[in-house]
Formats: C-alpha cells, structure tokens, sequence
C-alpha cells in the first residue's frame, strides 16, 4: 500500500470513530444539565474560533492577510441583511482583488 | 411544515456554503494530485473523511515530503473537534446503531451550525438536508479537481478562502442569543488567537472548547434567550 493510500485509510476511520463516538456512546440519552449547559456554548464558541482562525491562522503563527480584507468587506453585506451568497461573493471578490495589487 | 419540507429547506439554506465547499472542493482536487495522492484515492478520502482542513493538512504533508504518521496526527488533530460536536448531535440522530453511525458522518461545522436551534437542541432534517448537500459538493469539487484542475485554476485565487471565515461568522451571528453564549464566544476566539502561534493547526480550536466551562453554570433568570430558540436557518437572510 502507498502512502497516500495509507493516510487515506487511516485517517478516513480514525474520522468516521471520531465522528460517530459520540452517537454510538451516547445513543438518544439526554445529557445532564450542566453537561448540556457546557455543550449548548459548543457552537458559539466553535464557529467564534473558526472565524479567527480561518482568517488570521497559519502554522504556529497568525498573520494578516486579504482574508482579513474579506472578512472586514462581508460585514457590510451582513450588517444589511444581504442574501448569505452576496456576503460570500463580497468576501471572496475582496481578497481576490486586493492579491491582484 | 411537512416532513419532506425541512429536508427542502436544509438543502436551500446550505446553498451557499454548497458553493464555497464546492470550490473548496476542487482546491484540495488540485493540491491531492499535486502531492501524488493520485485520483481515486483523493475522492475516496472526500467519500469517507469529509473534513476540509483535515485533507488540505494530509496533502500538504505528504506533498512537501512528510512521512505517513506526521499526515495522520495533523489531520486527527484538526478532526478532534468533531468528538464534542458528534456528542452534541447525538440525541438528535434517529434508528439503530448503524443508522446513527452514517447520520453521524454529514455532520461538519457547516451543516451542524445551520442545523443548530439552541439550547443544544439540533434539527434532524436540516442537519440531513443541509449535510447531503455539501457532502456531494464536496465529493464532486474534489472529482473536478482531480479531473480538471489544470482548466480550473487554484479557487483561492478567486478569494475562495476568505469565503469561510464569512460564511462562520453569519453562522456565529445566528448563535449569540444571549449574554452567555456572546461571553462563551469571545472567550472561545480569544483562547484560538492566544493558542495558535504555541501549536499545530486544530489544538487551538479543542483549545476554545474551554470556553464552554462558562455554561457550567446555571443560568441566572435575566440570562433569558434573546430569541426564540428556533435554528439559525430561520435567522439566515
């Protein structure tokens, strides 16, 4: 087996484990209340993190760079109300101008 | 609603992030065949992993020379988070082991967000509606990549990647409904910020999860939702 097809086949079940443990562990039980106190700040916090690090995230350091641009951009949209796909393509179009300077 | 029309509307509301993920999509297609990954591995790995940063990591380190273990770890590392998100889901998915088993695997940041109603409560149909939406994006960005990235052109040239950072804070902007979960974000955002440039590409988001300690708490009586908990599709323009 290559390599790649190694990596493919690990780290596809290791995510499928990942993805599915809670699930199989839990099954339709209703967690307890501070326990679901704690998960019920999951997505906040989650899409809180993935915003900085989408934008300002590299390896071991933080940078700025159009994507921040972009981001800075689509708050305008957003604040406005904008259909999501406006927001997206001011984001988008933004960085992509500001790399063609 | 009818039955059939949650599903509908899970697939309409993901429509834009079907877009970024499907050009996000033919980037890693493209980046997959030129770590030599080849073609049909690269599209069973979006079959099967369906994590974004978690195939991008495998195709840099293999494509710049890292060994078999180093891919791995960094692409566990990134997944991890989906071990809190799968718990988080868990009561909402329906049927037998099996069943839950492949329910469990649409779930990424995306579908799980927009499926999200608060109070941790999750809507099944949306998170399924939305989730098969984006898996086939995904899966087929990646074929079209492999097939035809030299025709295509690296997306991120199109500003495809500052699309996300968008896209999660419409998501974000959805969640804040009340003080606690605005506290629980900036938290969340600053321990990413401060964590980043100390560890690898995924620690800073299991990182964040610490901010969810502030939910340990009970809520006091004026900490009252600020919106009907209902999903943020509702919320989305």
């Amino acid at each position: 087996m290559s390599a790649a097809w190694a990596a493919v086949v690990i780290v596809g079940a290791a995510t499928i484990g990942i993805k599915s443990a809670g699930a199989m562990l839990l099954g339709n039980r209703e967690l307890p209340p501070r326990i679901g106190g704690m998960i019920e700040l999951l997505a906040p916090v989650m899409l809180a993190a993935l915003v900085v690090s989408n934008t300002f995230g590299a390896d071991h350091k933080l940078v700025l760079d159009p994507r921040a641009a972009g981001l800075a951009a689509a708050t305008i949209p957003m604040a406005l109300r904008a259909p999501l796909l406006v927001t997206v393509i001011v984001a988008a179009a933004t960085a992509a101008i500001i790399r063609l300077i | 609603m009818g039955f059939w029309a949650r599903y509908r509307k899970g697939i309409r509301v993901a429509v834009p992030f079907a877009v970024a993920v499907g050009a996000f999509g033919i980037s890693f297609g493209v980046l997959a065949r030129e770590a030599g990954i080849g073609s049909i591995a690269s599209v069973v790995m979006s079959a099967t992993t369906f994590a974004g940063s978690a195939q991008f990591a495998v195709a840099s380190v293999l494509g710049t020379g890292g060994g078999v273990a180093a891919a791995c770890i960094a692409a566990l590392l990134l997944n991890a988070r989906y071990g809190p998100i799968g718990m988080s889901v868990a009561p909402t998915l329906e049927g037998g082991r099996l069943k839950r088993l492949v329910e469990a695997q649409i779930v990424v940041d995306e579908s799980w967000a927009l499926s999200n109603r608060g109070g941790g409560r999750f809507d099944r149909q949306i998170l399924i509606g939305a989730g098969t939406l984006l898996y086939l994006s995904w899966v087929l960005g990646t074929t079209l990549g492999v097939l035809a990235g030299n025709l295509i052109g690296d997306p991120n040239k199109l500003g495809m990647d500052a699309a996300f950072p968008a896209l999660f804070l419409a998501l974000l902007v959805g969640q804040i409904r009340s003080r606690r979960a605005a506290a629980a974000a900036v938290a969340g955002a600053a321990i990413a910020l401060v964590v980043t440039p100390f560890a690898k590409p995924g620690i800073p988001l299991i990182a964040a999860c610490l901010a969810c300690v502030i939910g340990w708490r009970r809520p006091r009586r004026q900490d009252r939702r600020w919106a009907p908990a209902d999903t943020i599709a509702e919320e989305l323009p």
